[in-house]
């Protein structure tokens, strides 16, 4: 027996890829065309009587929020429903007695919702190109947190699928928690235009964070330190990762 | 035989206080064919279960080929294949990927030939760029026995494998499973058909609330419980079985429109011909007379009443 299953991971990642693929022309035009709009009302409408920010034009300020804000709803709603949908039809029995480990089967998953999110993160990214001069001061930086954020939120969203017990439970983190969250998160103004008491508690919101990395890898500007970033988000990681240990551990809404 | 599938004190109760297994101990040996008889809710797919990985037992322990089924999951899980008693596979993919992923995910290197010769024993071969959803009861359930076969299995579990299921499919899973037999694969399969153990199993194992109750050969039990009886309506009813009749042990009922006799379906003599001989002679007519098989309820009245 091989130590990893790679041909099990393989089919997995495969078959969650060719699924994405099949709604592929949705897929993309749906972050094109909202991005699109975006830029529209915030860089082109609103944006041309706003001052920079941080020395830099509004439309460009905003490309880095909006990548994120697209990059964790996409991550979460992915994984969720990759593996919500077979514990719904019931095909999940088929992963549970396959000679796979916890590991290897969050690995195909995750994996296969990260790859989506990256791949629709840099199509905004090029899209947002078409209508602002975008600048990345630090790109190895941001792929790494493009990948980092992806895969972490990934992981949240597998957890949110395990989780949910209906179609409701599924929608209810994402649209009442990451959401607003999100919105608030600094992705279209520097929480430094906040009045108090509302700054402080914007560095309770960990939003702000990865935000504010991903932002300063493209303007060398942000609103925390980037070592608080990436702290925070690799910090985030490990907790998901710890909580999915502990769900396959026990089998927790996976196995009666 | 040596045996394939050890299972040893399994016990599994739910949080809620319901116990579905109350300490099962079995043996399957390699090769043969092992029916598990028992009605709805005796605990026989919570077994099954238990022994694929996809339910936690609360204590005992299972091996399969030697591997045991916890610690040594990946060998164990391997050479197990499932048929499931719901049809459950991803509706939108296509019967050649989704038997393809299948075998991926029991970690076997991609096989077309392979996958090519099961989908024609299956009469899925025409089939295999439909989608599911595209497929009928039927067709879904040859489906799910591709993907059970796509790894190679060396033991095969088919949960109720002919429930719901019209004549010509169960004639061909009975035809797939003595073909199977014969490559050496090894098959357990859950019923609450007696008729149906009897025509497939070399041993049958009784289960029913969480126990086992006996493990024979299937011929040994059909000896020890075929019981049989003939059944005849009669033209014109009677008060009492005439005393001539009293060689064989006769009931009336349904108001003496009914004569009920119970024989041993293996004895060397059923004994009808000299009864009917003796109704003619009698001057006793009847207008239909109908034989059944002992049930497998009646098999279990008559365990129970004897533990």
């Amino acid at each position: 027996m091989p130590l990893i299953n790679h041909n099990g991971v393989w089919a997995i990642y495969r078959t969650e890829m060719a699924r994405a693929l099949r709604t592929v022309w949705q897929s993309i035009a749906t972050p094109v065309i909202t991005t699109a709009l975006y830029f529209v009302v915030f860089g082109g409408a609103i944006g041309s009587h706003m001052q920079q920010i941080g020395g830099v034009d509004y439309g460009a300020f905003i490309v880095p929020g909006l990548i994120m804000l697209t990059l964790l709803t996409q991550s979460i709603s992915n994984a969720s429903i990759a593996i919500y949908f077979p514990k719904f039809t019931g095909t999940i029995f088929e992963i549970l007695s396959a000679p796979l480990s916890a590991f290897e089967a969050v690995l195909a998953y995750v994996g296969a919702a990260a790859t989506k999110s990256v791949a629709i993160g840099l199509i905004i990214l090029l899209t947002a190109t078409f209508f602002v001069k975008v600048e990345i001061l630090h790109p190895f930086w941001m792929i790494a947190f493009l990948l980092l954020t992806s895969i972490t939120f990934s992981l949240f969203g597998f957890i949110i699928g395990i989780w949910a017990r209906n179609f409701e439970q599924l929608a209810i983190i994402p649209s009442l928690v990451v959401t607003p969250l999100t919105f608030l998160g600094g992705a279209f103004y520097s929480i430094d235009m906040l009045p108090q008491p509302w700054r402080t508690l914007s560095l309770f919101n960990p939003v702000v964070y990865l935000v504010s990395g991903f932002r300063w890898s493209f303007h060398g500007v942000g609103d925390v330190s980037v070592a608080a970033s990436l702290g925070f988000t690799a910090g985030f990681m490990v907790l998901c990762l710890a909580v999915l240990w502990w769900m396959f551990r026990t089998g927790y809404r996976l196995k009666p | 035989m040596p045996s394939i599938l050890s299972i040893a004190g399994v016990e599994k109760h739910y949080r809620s206080g319901l116990t579905a297994l109350g300490g099962i101990d079995l043996e399957v040996g390699r090769g043969e064919i092992f029916a598990l008889l028992g009605p709805n809710g005796a605990g026989k797919t919570t077994l099954i279960s238990i022994i694929c990985g996809t339910v936690t037992m609360t204590s005992g322990s299972v091996t399969v080929s030697g591997h045991d089924i916890v610690k040594d999951f990946r060998a164990a899980r391997a050479t197990i294949g499932l048929v499931p008693q719901e049809i459950a596979i991803d509706i939108f993919s296509t019967v050649w990927n989704t038997v393809r992923f299948s075998r991926g995910l029991f970690g076997r290197p991609p096989d077309p030939a392979y996958i090519e010769e099961l989908l024609r024993d299956l009469s899925l071969w025409e089939k295999r760029d439909s989608r599911i959803i595209e497929l009928s009861g039927g067709m879904k359930r040859r489906v799910m026995i591709a993907k059970a076969l796509s790894h190679e299995p060396e033991l095969l579990f088919l949960d109720e494998p002919t429930a719901g299921v019209d004549v010509n499919l169960r004639r061909d899973m009975w035809a797939l499973v003595r073909k199977l037999r014969d490559k050496g694969v090894t098959i357990v399969l859950t019923t609450h058909y007696i008729e149906e153990a009897e025509e497939m199993a070399d041993r049958v194992g009784v289960i029913d609330r969480g126990r086992i109750l006996l493990v024979e050969d299937t011929a040994a039990l059909m000896k020890k419980f075929g019981k049989r009886r003939l059944k005849l309506t009669l033209q014109h009813p009677m008060t009492a079985i005439p005393a001539e009749l009293a060689d064989w042990p006769l009931e009336l009922q349904a108001e003496g429109h009914q004569l009920l006799y119970t024989f041993d379906a293996n004895a060397e003599s059923t004994g009808i011909p000299g009864l009917l001989r003796r109704l003619g002679e009698l001057g006793i007519d009847f207008k239909d007379l109908d034989s059944e098989r002992s049930s497998l309820e009646d098999i279990f009245i008559r365990l129970v009443e004897r533990t």
